[in-house]
């Protein structure tokens, strides 16, 4: 099968659609998320949805309108995550850790009694872009649309946040609110994401982009730039390569992530080779 | 221009270890250039903390331009510059200049976005503070004086009245520490800012601060510093010929 055969296939188009818009929000939410030492927030959220998706399921919601059930609860426990930090005497990883656990583990008893695992509820442990419908791809085209938005419209305060809460107090920001804004757009992209990577991998979503453009860039702005590129190229080609090759889209997205990682950071000695160290 | 910039009445602050601060009052006048010394874990970076609003008040109250801290909205008013090495992420990937542009965003309404005007304020107060070859450099890049010049015109780029810094020079050898006290009497004269400053270096900020505020968790002295120099409380505290020697202006 040739690349321009492949494109044609309808299934393939959707795929690489929502695939490329998912990857855009993840990639620049994660250079927010990375920077404030909160990359596992994709983890502890994935593992939300899971329990989520598990409720969804025993009430009978498939497919797109299983994000009904799922949004609401995992929009909760992002915010939850961050009452757990700001109030409950926890850092950020020990809070996303016990939402975390509370998630997978709600989401394994209700699979329990519900009659065990099905396909379904297995597709979001790993994923399945290529199965992706049509409803699914506009409801991530509206919400990449409005993450992009709110991105674009609150960019200075989630950069004077992300640079140190104490000094964006001082200048009059919000704090609390633009931190519970970043959670709650990640926790929205999260929800889409496990379509694309599924739970096992979707951190890498959010870390790798961002990881990789830290390598190169030279400024914040085109920090964010250069992670959604990577971000996009990868799910572009990690899904062209699954197809050709006949292996998980999920995890081929994930390898050419890390892939594109490796080459920023050998770049990185080229370019910069006092600054490698 | 006179006015009161800081009142501090009974503020206390406590963390779960206990008390830090006890009952301070204190007030702070427009154009006064405050040094404020004390040992070790004396509260004096609580205390300007608690006069931003950045710790909780257990007791007591700052007002900052005649209002309560809490409800306190002029932040343009305001330029603060905290101490530096545990402030800023060595991969943080801001430029200089992007860096400073936040210094800026108190200035701003939503949705907030700077403009030329903004991008040459930026330039002319870099110029000012001699660092403009640094706007394109990588703030993970700047040596500990470069990086706290860099953070002092984040805080001076908004032109606030009141600049309150921490410590800003722990990380600094003697010589360049001089020279950023000189800096900062120089914009304290000739903008007119009021200045709180914290420091374990009482030698050297008594050559520029107008007062001085000696805390160990409670207020020990407020005055000028040669009423500092000559107080018997301080000479009691750390023996006359320290006095003398802390006391000294070349």
């Amino acid at each position: 099968m040739n690349l321009f055969e492949i494109l044609s296939y309808g299934f393939i188009q959707r795929a690489l659609l929502a695939g490329t818009l998912i990857a855009l929000l993840c990639s620049v939410l994660g250079v927010f998320l990375v920077l404030r030492r909160l990359s596992l927030i994709g983890d502890g959220l994935a593992h939300v949805t899971f329990g989520s998706t598990a409720i969804a399921l025993a009430l009978k919601f498939y497919s797109a309108m299983s994000l009904l059930v799922s949004m609401p609860i995992v929009l909760l426990a992002s915010l939850g995550i961050l009452k757990l930090t700001e109030k409950g005497r926890l850092s950020g990883d020990a809070a996303i850790g016990l939402v975390s656990a509370l998630g997978i583990s709600a989401g394994i008893i209700l699979a329990s009694v519900g009659g065990g695992y099905n396909v379904d509820l297995l597709s979001y442990l790993f994923g399945n872009i290529l199965s992706i419908k049509s409803e699914e791809v506009v409801i991530a085209g509206f919400l990449c649309i409005g993450v992009m938005l709110l991105l674009t419209l609150y960019y200075h305060e989630l950069f004077a946040i992300s640079f140190s809460d104490e000094l964006a107090k001082v200048s009059g920001i919000r704090t609390s609110f633009i931190n519970s804004i970043l959670v709650l757009l990640t926790a929205l992209s999260v929800v889409l994401a496990m379509k694309l990577v599924g739970i096992m991998l979707i951190s890498s979503l959010l870390i790798v982009p961002a990881a990789g453009a830290l390598q190169l860039a030279r400024g914040f702005k085109v920090c964010i730039v250069l992670a959604a590129l990577q971000g996009c190229s990868s799910v572009i080609i990690g899904i062209i390569i699954s197809i050709m090759s006949n292996l998980p889209a999920s995890a081929s997205i994930v390898m050419v992530n890390l892939l594109f990682f490796a080459a920023a950071c050998v770049a990185r000695r080229i370019i910069y080779p006092k600054n490698s160290n | 221009m006179s006015g009161e910039i800081v009142r501090a009445e009974l503020l206390s602050c406590s963390y779960r270890e206990g008390r830090v601060l006890e009952d301070i009052s204190f007030r702070v006048e427009r154009g006064d250039y405050v040094g404020i010394v004390g040992p070790n874990g004396s509260g004096k970076s609580t205390l300007v903390k608690a006069l931003l609003g950045l710790v909780t008040i257990n007791k007591g109250s700052a007002l900052l331009f005649g209002n309560p801290v809490s409800s306190f909205r002029d932040w343009h008013k305001v330029g603060y510059l905290p101490q530096s090495l545990h402030l800023v992420n060595p991969v943080f990937p801001a430029t200089v200049h992007e860096t400073v542009g936040l210094g800026l965003l108190s200035l701003k309404c939503f949705p907030k976005r700077l403009n030329r005007t903004d991008k040459d304020k930026i330039d002319i107060t870099l110029d000012e503070l001699g660092i403009l070859d640094l706007e394109h450099k990588l703030i993970g890049e700047l040596s500990g004086g470069q990086l706290q010049r860099v953070l002092l015109a984040r805080a001076i780029v908004n032109d606030p009245e009141l600049l309150v810094l921490d410590e800003p020079t722990a990380a600094l050898d003697p010589e360049t520490r001089g020279r950023f006290y000189k800096m900062i009497a120089d914009i304290n004269r000739s903008r007119g800012v009021t200045v709180l400053l914290v420091t374990h270096d009482s030698g050297s900020i008594g050559k520029h601060a107008s007062k001085m505020l000696y805390l160990d968790k409670k207020l020990l002295f407020y005055g000028s510093f040669d009423e500092f120099c000559c107080s018997p409380e301080m000479s009691s505290l750390f023996g006359e010929h320290s006095q003398h020697l802390m006391c000294h202006r070349h």
